[in-house]
């Protein structure tokens, strides 16, 4: 059974289709990368999977370990193993960072019926993934967010990634706003979560990030289709010439 | 009202109440003279109304409807259930003084243990001396209200330069249903004394009680003074309390009130400012759910020159809640360099939630740096799908979101311990919402 199957999607938002009939289909261990110009419809797709209320889904399917992801709320597909690295993390004043990854995770573990983490079990594997990742502990202490640079909100998310070990990870335009040192240590620390049981999905306009987490699998999106699938060459090729001969096929 | 006997809702004549009452009101001649005013006083205004401008959105007829009846002395049940709720309410390490239903508990308190430099008598013996507790400037009828019906009250006095090793706390506790108490307290802080002053309104089993409350606050100079008030009532009692504070010259002074129960509140705070150069920063926090409403009204005057006053106030409205913020700021003409500003921000949790806030600033002097803002609105949406994307089911979201915003207010409390007391309070309201 695939991880993910993404069957003939259709979405709208405010009565306007996005996605026109996507289908996508993600294994165990597997890395998708997902590339398309802006207003493809990538972020879309990654909302629609994570769960986030404003998209009518008119027609399609998407399975999760072959059940019907469409019919879960967000936190239930949290706690199945869905992750959702976003585009755009936002920043929750006066909710410590410490607290809310406390409260997400022992939310997960409650939620599939596992104890609750240790204090001292907890506090340990954050200090060594956020060691990693060259987050500070006193980042911990600050709101989610708040006050970060555009790559410490990546991390952040790379972190969360780390702590909820998540089946599948869908990165949502990782490499934006980031330099390429920013870009390196993010990427190692997604590079340092691949098994060969977790899939992940790494949404990019550029191929620069492929440099670095290197898929399986290569999607070119357009107009809300997968236009055209292949192995990483395909990304090369993309570099080389563009997306406009997908626009005119899309 | 244009009939000869003035009756309540229940058909009850409004002068049953002092009557029925007035063989159990403590006080000399003199006192039950001034007592009678008082009283005449109300029996004339009756329940304020919407039509009086400073109960506009705090309607006690419509919302009220009258007075109960005094409540009797305790018996030993309740004074056992009073000290189950105490034990649960009490800040750890605090100096209690008890009142149940009224009146003051010498065995539920620690009075006999005292930290130095707090010295403390009850208003029903200093009512043997003096009215002097009894009048006010006010011409508020619930405040003749509660002049005329006190029963009892804690007369607390912290000596000059004192700084007493524990915080005191004021526990007000209801044991008797559907019956009203009337505390009326004096906490005198000396000059230059650094102290930490809690009142807490808690029910021992009692629903459908009324609380009316005063305190007349006055702070010496140079004094740094922690006033914490926690309104914790049943779910259906009403809870009316005036506190008149004097603010001497240089003091710092940290005020808080949190209303976290009671079917209806109101906190009404006269707060003057009579010597330069003190700081005052007021804060609240009002959590409403069902029909409950919550009236914060606040009036600072800035009657001398060069002090600060800062209010941030924050309500959270669930179903049909009302809350209302009237913060008033009088600047006085002497009253150069006045660094006055409030901010009032309200999170609705439904649409038919309702905020009403009234700022009014009256500024006679023309050097001051003064204002206020205020704001309405929902949970946002998007920091609610990032917190259930990570895991977290929409209650839980919605409480840690909550906490924040209430953390806003509540972060103005300077001790750790008691920092940590409020927040324990406000989650204990979370978890009943959910
Ligand atoms: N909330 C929204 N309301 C209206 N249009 C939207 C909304 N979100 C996305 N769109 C539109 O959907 C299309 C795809 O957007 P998006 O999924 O963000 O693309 P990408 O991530 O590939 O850049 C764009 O045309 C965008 O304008
Ligand atoms: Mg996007």
């Amino acid at each position: 059974m695939a991880l993910l199957e993404v069957k003939d999607l259709k979405v709208r938002v405010e009565e306007r289709e996005i996605l026109h009939g996507l289908s996508l289909t993600v294994n165990e261990g597997e890395v998708h990368a997902i590339m398309g110009p802006n207003g493809s419809g990538k972020s879309t797709l990654s909302h629609v999977i994570a769960g986030k209320p404003g998209y009518e889904v008119t027609d399609g399917q998407i399975l999760f370990k072959g059940e019907d992801l469409l019919e879960m709320d967000p936190e239930e597909r949290a706690a199945k193993g869905v992750f959702l690295a976003f585009q755009y993390p936002v920043e929750i004043p006066g909710v410590a960072t410490m607290t809310f990854l406390r409260t997400a995770l022992n939310a997960q573990r409650k939620a599939r019926g596992e104890s609750e983490y240790s204090t001292p079990d907890f506090l340990k594997k954050v200090r060594e993934v956020s060691k990693s990742l060259n987050i500070p502990q006193d980042m911990l202490k600050r709101g989610v967010n708040v006050g970060f640079s555009g790559g410490e909100k990546k991390r952040n998310e790379v972190l969360q990634m780390a702590l909820f070990e998540p089946a599948l990870c869908i990165l949502d335009e990782m490499d934006s706003g980031l330099d390429i040192d920013a870009l390196r240590i993010a990427a190692d620390g997604v590079n340092a979560l691949r098994t060969p049981k977790r899939a992940m999905v790494v949404i990019t306009h550029y191929q620069r990030l492929l440099n670095y987490i290197i898929p399986d699998f290569v999607h070119v999106m357009s107009r809300g289709r997968v236009v055209k699938s292949g192995d990483k060459q395909l990304a090369l090729e993309l570099e080389e010439s563009g997306y406009a001969q997908f626009e005119e096929a899309a | 009202m244009n009939v000869a006997v003035a009756k309540t809702g229940s058909g009850r004549a409004v002068s049953d109440l002092f009557a029925s009452a007035e063989g159990r009101l403590p006080g000399s001649p003199a006192v039950v003279a001034v007592r009678r005013q008082a009283f005449d006083t109300y029996e004339r205004l009756g329940l304020p109304h919407r039509r009086i401008e400073e109960w506009k959105y705090t309607d006690l007829r419509a919302l009220v409807g009258e007075v109960l009846p005094l409540a009797g002395s305790p018996d030993t049940a309740a004074l056992s259930r009073a000290m189950e709720a105490v034990k649960a309410h009490a800040f750890a390490g605090a100096c209690k003084l008890v009142l149940v239903d009224g009146v003051f508990a010498a065995d539920l308190s620690d009075a006999k243990a005292l930290p130095s430099g707090v010295s403390v008598t009850t208003l029903r013996e200093v009512l043997e001396k003096s009215a002097d507790l009894l009048t006010t400037a006010s011409t508020d009828a619930v405040i003749s209200l509660n002049a005329a019906m006190a029963t009892d009250g804690v007369v607390l006095s912290i000596s000059d330069g004192a700084q007493p090793s524990a915080p005191v706390q004021i526990i007000h506790v209801a044991t008797a249903p559907s019956a009203s108490a009337f505390t009326r307290s004096q906490v005198r802080i000396g000059k230059g004394a650094r102290a930490t002053i809690i009142e807490s309104f808690v029910a021992a089993g009692a629903g459908a009680y009324q609380v009316s409350d005063a305190v007349l606050l006055s702070i010496g100079d140079d004094a740094d003074v922690a006033y914490i008030r926690l309104m914790d009532d049943a779910p259906d009692a009403v809870n009316i309390t005036s506190q008149f504070v004097t603010v001497g010259a240089n003091v710092k002074l940290n005020y808080f009130n949190m209303t976290s129960g009671g079917a209806v509140s109101r906190l009404q705070g006269f707060i003057t400012f009579t010597g330069e150069g003190s700081e005052l920063s007021l804060n609240g926090v009002n959590l409403l759910k069902k029909t409950e409403h919550g009236d914060l009204t606040l009036l600072v005057d800035h009657a001398v020159p060069n002090c600060m006053s800062r209010e941030t106030f924050r309500a959270v409205i669930d179903d049909r809640g009302h809350s209302v913020f009237q913060g008033r700021i009088i600047v006085r003409p002497d009253a150069q360099k006045t660094d006055g500003k409030m901010m009032t921000r309200a999170l609705l949790l439904s649409d038919e939630a309702e905020a009403d806030n009234k700022p009014e600033l009256e500024i006679f002097a023309d050097d001051v740096s003064c204002g206020h803002g205020a704001t309405a609105g929902a949970l946002d949406d998007n920091l609610l799908f990032y917190l259930k994307a990570r895991g977290l089911p929409e209650k839980q979201a919605q409480a840690l979101l909550i906490q924040a915003f209430v953390g806003e207010a509540i972060e103005q409390i300077a001790d750790d311990d008691l920092r940590e007391h409020v927040i324990g309070i406000a989650e204990r309201w979370l978890e009943r919402r959910s």
